[in-house]
């Protein structure tokens, strides 16, 4: 009970007058940031971080809170429309929702994925509140062989369960985590796959860049070949009928993978180094495992514009709670935040719940609040993104690829991750003409930073013995899974053959 | 598709080849006491990735990937046109921007796709080939703090107009 006082108290801290200003402006600021390809909320918080020197650190906190959330909401929206991540949490809801979009479902996909947000938002508010410290302590066991599992246990879900060609999705999946150890080798920091020494290469190759060029370009190319330009992107009409109608079938189709995402988000949010990214991707993979049809994803269901979309803005919240108990950062915008709140004057760690608990708790009252304006504002502007559908094909394209040259520039700064961007989406759309599937190439660049310095680390903390993945409690069983959907592919193969020559011999 | 199916595993294997010589350069082996190699991952992932061209190729060789059973051509000339054009605006696009600077390219580009490509009226291009890039100045350089490539120097002048709205 007491904890709900403390709560009370909070969101009345959060509701006053200057805080509630703060809030709306913030959510809708963090909507567009969120929404522009190559800006994502880490941009829009390190941005407006100076901003906040001006109001009390509470109120300051609140503010950034609801940039962090409304980016969160607002990643979906050029996902689905353009087909164009608006940030990395929100890759995996292009799976699903662009091809929404092309069927002329973009309003369900949009209504889907504001609607997931918000609960997954609200399911890991009741979580923060209820288990902060406690789930902060589950999260610091896990070491570099669970996270390690985990990885594996995403890429697993795409081989065992793609229904593509396996070969073809092993090899995008392999190229991706290539990609990602272009750069530096992290643990000796020798210079590694600096293809003919261009410098450009040293900084690594951004996921983002591959992203916007898989999907930007490449995607784009596809759709003007196959369609021979004729698109038509027919949209119902908005009304609030319409509206209400795409909320009872989102939820209706949504509801598992939104559970999903909720849940799975919020606790690869707290994990230190993981965050929202790898949190959604991870949920759209589940959701895909569990779902009745998994061949229905990626051809535009709403499970899987749900999922990842609940478990951003879960993982979101989630990656508060390291920061703010431990003063671990659980994601790059928490760095930022962490920072801030150094400037403010406040420690973060174990004591800060006793110490500044008006502060923690004016936080987590905002977290209720924000997340409410932000499903409000976010539905609010849908006739809007609508409307940009509706233009004709050949304003929209130049309008794609503008998008995508200025977001590949801005997520680096530097020109030549603008022509590696060309370069990838040409290759894409050979790659996609010939079934090459390019989400897990795409998957495999976030997650590659993550997967390989734990495995090594693993690797030498057991001397180079690979039973560490499957002796440790936590590790073991995600190992073992993992393996078994890898595998499974292979005895349907095996399956089939046999079949096959009963039949010849029959 | 069928010949354009082995031909891009072909690629694949040779660029999977090519990152395997590029990972040898660092070790890729197991060092006592320090782990794999820096190496390591990569080479072992593109080993894995050569291991599966060889597949695509069995299965072509087998016509069981829909690609490998199709005769149609993998681009047609409407295709191969569409391509060229949109890809080669895109290269263009690109290639200006460190002549005529981000903003400038931008409006040439939108210029090419919506009038020449697009055919529509005059009227609407320039409305668009004109107020985006400024739209966009604004935001990334106002705004987000971000700067654009500003092109050769010729460009100053009029860059300084615009930051003087700015500042």
């Amino acid at each position: 009970m007491e904890i709900l006082g403390l709560l009370a108290d909070g969101m009345a801290l959060s509701l006053q007058p200057l805080n509630i200003g703060l809030i709306l402006i913030g959510v809708t600021l963090g909507l567009f940031i969120g929404a522009m390809p190559g800006l994502g909320s880490v941009n829009g918080v390190a941005i407006l971080l100076p901003v906040t020197f001006l109001v009390p650190p509470g109120s300051a906190i609140i503010f950034l809170a609801a940039i962090y959330y409304g980016a969160m909401y607002g990643g979906a929206i050029s996902s689905i429309t353009l087909g164009i991540p608006g940030a990395s949490t929100a890759v995996a809801t292009t799976f699903d929702g662009r091809p929404l979009a092309l069927k002329g479902r973009a309003r369900l996909a949009l209504v889907t994925a504001a609607i997931a947000s918000f609960v997954g938002g609200s399911v890991a508010n009741v979580l923060f509140t209820l288990f902060a410290p406690l789930l902060a302590a589950v999260a610091l066991s896990f070491g570099p062989p669970e996270i390690f599992a985990l990885m594996l246990l995403a890429f697993a879900t795409f081989v065992g369960l793609g229904g593509d060609d396996i070969p073809k999705t092993v090899f995008s999946i392999c190229i991706g985590l290539v990609f990602a150890a272009v750069g530096f080798d992290q643990i000796s920091g020798a210079p590694r796959l600096v293809f003919f020494e261009i410098s450009g290469f040293l900084h690594g190759i951004n996921f983002l860049v591959l992203a916007i060029g898989v999907y930007g370009i490449g995607e784009m190319l596809w759709t003007l070949d196959t369609t021979r330009g004729k698109i038509i992107s027919s949209e119902a009409k908005m009304t609030v009928k319409g509206i209400v109608e795409d909320s009872k079938e989102g939820m209706r189709r949504g509801w598992k993978g939104t559970a999903i995402g909720s849940v799975l988000g919020f606790f690869v949010g707290i994990l230190p180094a993981a965050g929202a990214t790898p949190g959604s991707l991870m949920s759209y993979g589940v959701a895909k495992m569990v779902a009745k049809k998994p061949k229905e994803f990626g051809e535009g269901h709403p499970g899987g514009v749900a999922a990842p979309e609940a478990a951003n803005n879960s993982a979101s919240t989630g990656a508060m709670l390291p920061m703010l108990t431990l003063g671990i950062p659980g994601s790059p915008t928490t760095a930022i935040l962490l920072g801030g709140m150094v400037i403010w004057g406040l420690t973060p760690g174990p004591r800060l719940f006793v110490d500044q608990s008006e502060f923690v708790w004016g936080l987590i009252g905002s977290f209720y609040v924000s997340n409410f304006f932000a499903l409000a504002i976010n539905l609010a502007f849908i006739p809007l993104f609508i409307w940009m559908l509706r233009m004709p094909f050949t304003i929209l394209a130049p309008l794609i690829f503008v998008l995508s040259v200025v977001g590949g520039f801005a997520a680096t700064k530097d020109m030549h991750d603008v022509w590696l961007m060309l370069g990838f989406g040409i290759g894409a759309f050979f790659l996609r003409k010939f079934d090459y599937p390019l989400a897990p190439a795409v998957l495999a660049i976030v997650l590659g930073p993550i997967a390989e310095p734990t495995l090594r680390q693993s690797l030498l903390l057991s001397s180079g013995d690979v039973s560490i993945f499957f002796t440790r409690p936590i590790a073991g069983p995600i190992t073992v899974i993992a393996l078994i959907l890898i595998l499974l592919p292979l005895l349907k193969v095996i399956r089939d053959r046999m079949r096959e020559k009963k039949v010849q011999a029959g | 598709m069928r010949l354009g199916e082995i031909v891009t595993a072909g690629i694949l294997a040779l660029f999977s080849i090519f990152l395997m010589v590029e990972s040898a350069k660092l070790d890729v082996g197991y060092i006592t006491g320090e782990g794999p190699g820096g190496g390591a991952w990569p080479f072992w992932l593109s080993a894995i990735m050569l291991i599966c061209t060889g597949f695509i190729a069995y299965n072509w060789y087998r016509k069981t990937s829909p690609p490998s059973q199709s005769s149609e051509p993998v681009l047609d000339s409407y295709g191969m046109k569409s391509f060229l054009y949109v890809a080669g605006g895109l290269l263009g696009f690109i290639a200006l921007i460190d002549i005529i600077s981000m903003y400038g390219a931008m409006a040439v580009f939108l210029v090419y796709y919506v009038r020449f490509l697009g055919r529509h009226s005059w009227l609407l291009t320039l409305i668009l080939a004109i107020a985006l890039p400024i739209a966009f100045f604004f935001f990334f350089e106002g705004l987000m703090r971000i700067t654009m490539p500003k092109g050769l120097e010729f460009t100053e002048p009029f860059y300084n107009i615009l930051y003087d709205i700015i500042y």
